[in-house]
């Protein structure tokens, strides 16, 4: 069997309480919420917290406020099969329930939590393996080891941005509350991460992400398509969110792509959404942000599939993306 | 739902925690950092509930947590303390089968029968949401549990079978049966 | 065929079927004992490398830990096969790849086990890593082994039945075309585990959930230097196997030579990586085919050349390279055959044998092969394959007998189901359908070493109270064996299966079974069930006709009653007929065993391929491409099987359905790969999450025909059904691809990757192929060369050489 590490386990009553624990603990200290990124992470000694903060109990976050109208506040400890199933979620913010409702499986979903995808652990195939298979290697610069084994002359961490939740957060212009030492502040979810597979993400590690705030759902529409082996348990090797707000005419005024699953952060394509806007989603528009998406998009060698593929399949998957959004048939469609 | 507690607990020492596991109130000590699959096994005995990765990429450890299918390997048993686990151990009434459990039986859905516990306790759940769910439902709910020996069709099969004979057991209510034609 | 039995051929739940659905089945690592201690083994972080110290001391002061091992302590090599003793519980003084296993801590818990590796000092002296087939045929050196044919080359074969470039030269058309097959693993949901205890009196127990115990026995007791009669091994219900627990385990004899050491019980549960790293999964394969054809499709003649990536040990690899060649002539008429195969050691987890050993990745070339021949002669694959059927009841040209063969009917089936006729080449454009057939052995007809002794025993005792308690060595790894020995004992006897007790897989209590392995159990073991059965059965009928005073012919057994068959209601109940006996006899008890014919072939090699039945398959696959992408999908498949007679329906049809679901996996995603930056050979992703297995998401319809004659040799006429079937899937769904958007993808697994670069070239106006540019620059002996029996050979080399040595030397 393989088991957790040993660790001193701290369980919080309160966002404040939990935000002390943190504190007193030092840096050598993790939060856990549903546990299905930090657990095996920890049981493959990825990560070798010697205090886990458990969230657990912590009722206020795990609430879903607000209205549509004005935009819904996430507890960070929202289950993603209770975000995916939300019923103001679903008929709102059908991107966002559709990215929590296509994460791995359903039993990791009734225990995975919305503030751990969005803070998902960056992945590579060279660092989710266990100890000995790093050794093996001489570990990797993410942990342990020196070098990038993806880009071995490379001064950084090449792991992938992972997380079904987080390009889309990004395209619809969420924002998050974090709390810490320091009080709570918000702010976009687009300038948390950074593009680095390392220091993925701009907060600092004592500062708790609370929750997760959705727009208004006042006309703009979006959508997220998912790429990967198998429809389920699979993590996506791209994901594709688009964003749009169509004048009455149906052209479109403003519009966000972003690619998830191709750098070390979900990678915003301005290029991309430039050559929709303007025009009302017609084929030659479409296909011109297929192609502006598909020239910076960077995958590396370090998922499932070839990144030759990858790249290639980023024109398709953001031109079905951008199909959807249009009203039209759907990569998803076509797989079932 | 309990009170808000925190707790600060060294990782070497033994802790107490109860639950109601398969109906039952039990009180076990283990250490901290065990997960609710080894605490299961290794402290209460009931090794019905198996393991395939330790690492939730597989479902074949899945047990219910107050009727919700979860990851064992995943859960800190500390976390789940109070809760109420459903195991495969306790689905049978007494000597007689669980309708699922019979099912799978019948049809041959348990091969090796090793992801089989993890399958029943998944479709309990789906069947308690759900009385009739169509193939496709049946599928996805399915989707987080692995088996390499039956190609799913007989598992699929089983549940159809089960749902049947459990809608026949209990029928619906009128409200439930009116709005469901 | 039209013969009633009460058991036979109904659909029936398994005998352990409520066990395995409430949790009660124990499998190997829900065993506990008092005082028991837990293992962890060190395994190797380097693929190739001289040990030149290990340190175990600082390990062996760690709290909880109880004992450490490694190397020295166990130096007497083993292996499943006599000609290939290659491995070590612990490798003395080399490793051979990334997971050879190096030292062994017991303590009081697996997290002290744990922890205590980490403190075990090892180092390595690097040699130069072997990482494929090609390195391997270049690099002589440095030797991965001291034993092999060929340098780094473990086992070369090159046989000649007939004049193959005579015959080829008479040919309308012959086509050459190169294929891959990736390697993949078995990938059993239960990881493997073994539980050893100590017996003060010198002897020990193994629980293992293994697939062969009597092998596991042999190797146990060699490497422990312990008499055989002292060391038992009781296998635990498989979680899954597929072959992959069908070689003896280091852990296994670790933690018996533990439980020595310590006087304890000793158990370990492998992780999830520690299976891969055990893996005897299927082989790489790279290969040729050469064939001739006429223009109706009639094959003249065939050449096949194969090169097996064998990673580091022999396992069961010299019959996995034969097999690779063995079975290309038991579907269609092949009248002058070539094969050479070579298999390579490199520096990676051992391959063995898979779902199929051995015959997927020819067949999967023959069957894609033979679409092309009939593309190019413009002929229906379907009716072109019909057309060339090896005949029933004949003599193949490498010596192989068939007996019955139903693959016509199995081909009507499916042809008819899927509505081939309306589909092929006339579907819109990215679906399509494919064809694909094949044959396995039931059983293979020589053991993994040589004896004359039977395959399989089985033995009845019956007690007065009715009750029949059957022993056999056979072990249940979810196929449903245990259920095969009941109903076979129950029709006998005219009981029900559920008034016999089974005590199976213990080398203790139970005659020898061979194993779990090449589709043998129903067919073996159910025929010594049936004698068992018999001889039981006739001590009773001689009691029961004294007493009714009838004539012995008329005694009938039905319905837990023996009675007299003219007027059956002169009768008494089976328990009064066993207490006649045991009146008359003493204590009743029988025994039954099951040796195979012998096959006509006498060459060397002659040993890989003969069986006393062939079970025959034929599968439609429908598929759908997505163009833009390459993916593949599967919506429909429809199978036919000819199994003879099904003992079980419901178990047959489940076998085929689960192969159908594993072939499925190895041609859209399954495979076992390496990195190798700087020759650091390293699994891929030896995890549940990156090994790709098809969820309930990717599971298409399966129509499953079940067809057939009774086969003379099968008991109640039965033929294997847990391996043909995997063997079609994986070429249909190939040939559908090409019916789909016209490109061929000569690799597998069939990855998006590889039918999007074929369609790109298509659209460039290049071939629209995928696959190897051509095969390894090798030189194979000159063949041994062997009349086929249409040239009136006898079964030896034309050189006169007759070979006692069975299985290729095996």
């Amino acid at each position: 069997m393989l088991r957790l590490p040993r660790f001193t386990y701290r369980e919080a009553g309160s966002i404040e309480e939990a935000v002390r624990m943190r504190a007193d603990a030092g840096p050598d200290s993790s939060y856990v919420a549903g546990g299905t990124d930090l657990y095996p992470n920890m049981k493959r000694r990825q990560q070798t917290p010697a205090t886990v903060i458990a969230l657990s109990q912590v009722r206020d976050l795990r609430r879903i406020t607000g209205t549509p109208r004005d935009g819904l506040t996430i507890g960070a400890a929202v289950t993603l099969t209770e975000l995916a199933s939300h019923v103001a979620v679903m008929e709102h913010y059908p991107a966002v329930a559709h990215a929590a409702r296509v994460v791995s499986t359903p039993l990791l979903r009734n225990m995975g939590t919305i503030g751990g995808n969005l803070l998902l652990d960056t992945r590579c195939n060279y660092y989710d393996q266990n100890y000995e298979w790093r050794k093996s290697i001489d570990f990797c610069m993410k942990r342990d080891g020196e070098i990038c084994w993806v880009a071995p002359t490379s001064k950084r961490c090449w792991a992938v941005q992972s997380s079904d939740g987080v390009p889309v957060a990004v395209a619809l212009g969420t924002e998050v509350t974090l709390a810490g030492p320091r009080g709570e502040r918000r702010t976009p979810a687009a300038a948390l991460y950074r593009n680095d597979g390392i220091d993925y993400l701009t907060k600092s590690p004592d500062e708790l992400l609370v929750s997760y705030h959705l727009p208004a759902a006042n006309g703009w529409r979006a959508s997220y398509v998912k790429l990967r082996r198998r429809d389920a348990f699979d993590f996506p090797v791209l994901g594709v969110a688009v964003w749009v707000e169509l004048a009455a005419d149906g052209t479109v005024k403003t519009a966000r792509i972003v690619l998830g699953a191709v750098a070390s952060h979900p990678m915003e394509i301005p290029e991309a959404a430039k050559a929709i806007v303007g025009s009302k989603l017609d084929a030659s528009a479409i296909g011109a942000a297929a192609d502006a998406a598909f020239r910076p998009a960077k995958p590396m060698d370090n998922t499932d599939f070839t990144l030759g593929w990858r790249k290639e399949m980023v024109r398709v998957y953001v031109q079905r993306a951008l199909e959807e959004v249009a009203g039209r048939a759907t990569a998803d469609n076509w797989r079932r | 739902m309990q009170p808000l507690v925190s707790i600060d607990l060294p990782s070497r020492q033994k802790v107490q925690a109860a639950y109601v596991v398969n109906g039952e109130p039990v009180e076990v000590a283990f250490a901290p950092h065990k997960t609710l699959l080894e605490v299961l096994r290794e402290d209460l005995a009931l090794t019905g509930t198996k393991h395939g990765c330790e690492l939730g990429e597989c479902g074949t450890c899945t047990v219910l947590v107050d009727g919700v299918p979860v990851l064992s390997c995943l859960a800190l048993a500390l976390t789940y303390r109070d809760r109420r686990i459903d195991t495969v151990e306790g689905m049978a009434n007494g000597a007689a089968l669980h309708p699922l459990q019979d099912a799978f039986a019948e049809l041959g859905a348990a091969q090796c029968g090793y992801c089989t516990p993890g399958f029943l306790l998944t479709a309990r759940a789906l069947l308690a949401a759900n009385p009739s769910p169509t193939r496709d439902e049946i599928a996805d709910a399915l989707s987080g549990n692995l088996c390499r020996c039956t190609g799913y069709l007989k598992i699929f099969e089983a549940v159809e079978l089960a749902a049947g004979r459990m809608r026949e057991a209990a029928p619906p209510r009128p409200a439930a049966e009116k709005g469901s034609r | 065929m039209t013969k009633k039995y009460s058991v036979i051929g109904t659909p029936r739940r398994k005998v352990d079927a409520n066990a395995k659905v409430t949790g009660a089945l124990r499998f190997a690592d829900d065993l506990v004992l008092p005082r028991m201690l837990h293992c962890k083994m060190l395994r190797a972080t380097v693929p190739h490398a001289r040990i030149t110290r290990i340190d175990t001391s600082r390990a062996e002061r760690h709290p909880g830990v109880v004992a450490v091992m490694t190397g020295k302590d166990l130096p007497i090599p083993f292996g499943i096969l006599p000609i290939s003793q290659d491995e070590h519980a612990l490798c003395p003084e080399r490793v051979r790849f990334v997971g050879d296993p190096v030292a062994a801590v017991a303590a009081v818990t697996e997290d002290a086990a744990t922890e205590a590796l980490d403190l075990i000092d090892v180092d390595y002296e690097p040699l130069r890593a072997i990482e494929s087939i090609d390195d391997a045929l270049a690099n002589p050196e440095p030797r991965i082994h001291d034993y092999s044919d060929d340098g780094n080359v473990h086992k070369v074969i090159a046989l000649e039945f007939g004049d193959v470039d005579a015959a080829m030269a008479g040919a309308d058309l012959v086509r050459e075309d190169v294929f891959f097959y990736e390697g993949n693993t078995h990938l059993p949901m239960e990881q493997h585990a073994a539980l050893a205890d100590w017996d003060p009196a010198g002897k020990v127990t193994i629980w293992s959930c293994t697939q062969t115990p009597h092998y596991v026995h042999r190797a146990a007791s060699k490497v422990l230097a312990m008499d055989p009669a002292h060391v038992r091994i009781i296998a635990t219900p498989n979680g899954g196997g597929f072959g992959g627990k069908s070689d003896p385990f280091s852990h296994e004899i670790v933690v018996a030579a533990l439980a020595r050491a310590t006087g304890r019980p000793v158990k370990i549960c492998l992780t999830r990586e520690e299976v891969f790293y055990c893996h005897r999964g299927r082989h790489p394969v790279l290969m040729k085919s050469k064939i001739g054809v006429r223009k109706d499709g009639s094959i003249v003649a065939l050449d096949f050349t194969s090169f097996l990536d064998g990673g580091a040990y022999g396992s069961y690899g010299v019959a996995s390279t034969y097999y690779t060649g063995a079975l290309q002539t038991v579907t269609y008429q092949v009248p002058h055959y070539r094969f050479r195969g070579a298999r390579v050691f490199t520096n990676k987890p051992p391959c063995g044998p898979k779902r199929g050993h051995g015959t997927p990745q020819p067949r999967y070339a023959i069957e894609v092969q033979l679409d092309r021949v009939a593309d190019q002669l413009g002929l229906d694959p379907a009716e072109m394959r019909k057309r060339i059927l090896q005949p029933a009841n004949s003599v193949t040209a490498n010596w192989l007998r068939i007996g019955t063969m139903g693959l016509g009917p199995c081909i009507d089936a499916v042809v008819d189901g899927s509505l081939w006729k309306s589909k092929y080449r006339r579907l819109p454009f990215a679906r399509g359908v494919g064809l694909a057939c094949s044959s396995y052995i039931t059983g293979a007809g020589l053991p993994i070493y040589w004896n004359n002794m039977p395959h399989s025993g089985v033995q009845l005792k019956l007690d007065r109270s009715g009750g029949v308690a059957a022993f056999c060595g056979s072990t249940d790894i979810g196929q449903g064996s245990d259920s095969v020995l009941a109903y076979c004992i129950a029709e006998v006897l005219g009981i029900e299966p559920v008034d016999i007790r089974l005590v199976t897989g213990d080398t203790d209590l139970t005659p020898v079974d061979l194993g779990s392995y090449s589709s043998r159990v129903t067919l073996m073991t159910g025929n010594a069930a049936i004698q068992a059965a018999e001889r039981a059965r006739d001590l009773l009928a001689q009691a029961v006709a004294a007493r009714l005073s009838v004539p012995i012919e008329r005694v009938t057994f039905a319905g837990r009653r023996v009675f007299d068959a003219e007027n059956p209601r002169d009768g008494i109940s089976f328990a009064e007929a066993v207490q006649a006996a045991e009146a008359k006899f003493g204590s009743i008890g029988s025994t039954g065993s099951y040796t195979p014919p012998r096959s006509p072939g006498r060459y060397k090699g002659a040993g890989v391929g003969p069986s006393p039945a062939y079970s025959y398959s034929a599968c439609v696959a429908e598929v759908e491409v997505d163009p833009q992408t390459g993916i593949v999908r599967v919506p429909k498949i429809w199978i036919a099987h000819d199994v003879g007679q099904a003992i079980n329906p419901l178990l047959v049809i489940g076998q085929v359905e689960g192969s159908v679901y594993m072939g499925l996996g190895e041609i859209l995603m399954e495979e076992m790969t390496y990195r190798d930056a700087e020759r650091r050979v390293v699994h891929h992703h030896p995890s549940m999450l990156e090994y790709k297995s098809l969820t309930t998401m990717e599971m298409p319809d399966v129509v499953t025909y079940l067809i057939g004659d009774p086969d003379p040799n099968g008991p109640f006429g039965g033929k294997e059904a847990g391996q043909g079937p995997l063997n079609p899937v994986i070429p249909a769904v190939a040939n559908a691809v090409y019916d789909a958007v016209g490109v061929r993808v000569d690799e597998v697994p069939c990855s998006p990757h590889k039918v999007l670069k074929a369609l790109k070239d298509k659209m460039k106006g290049k071939e629209g192929r995928f696959g190897p540019a051509g095969m390894p620059d090798y030189a194979f002996p000159a063949p041994a060369r062997v009349l086929t029996p249409a040239q009136g050979g006898d079964g030896r080399e034309a050189d006169g050489r007759a070979h006692s040595e069975v299985g290729g030397g095996r």
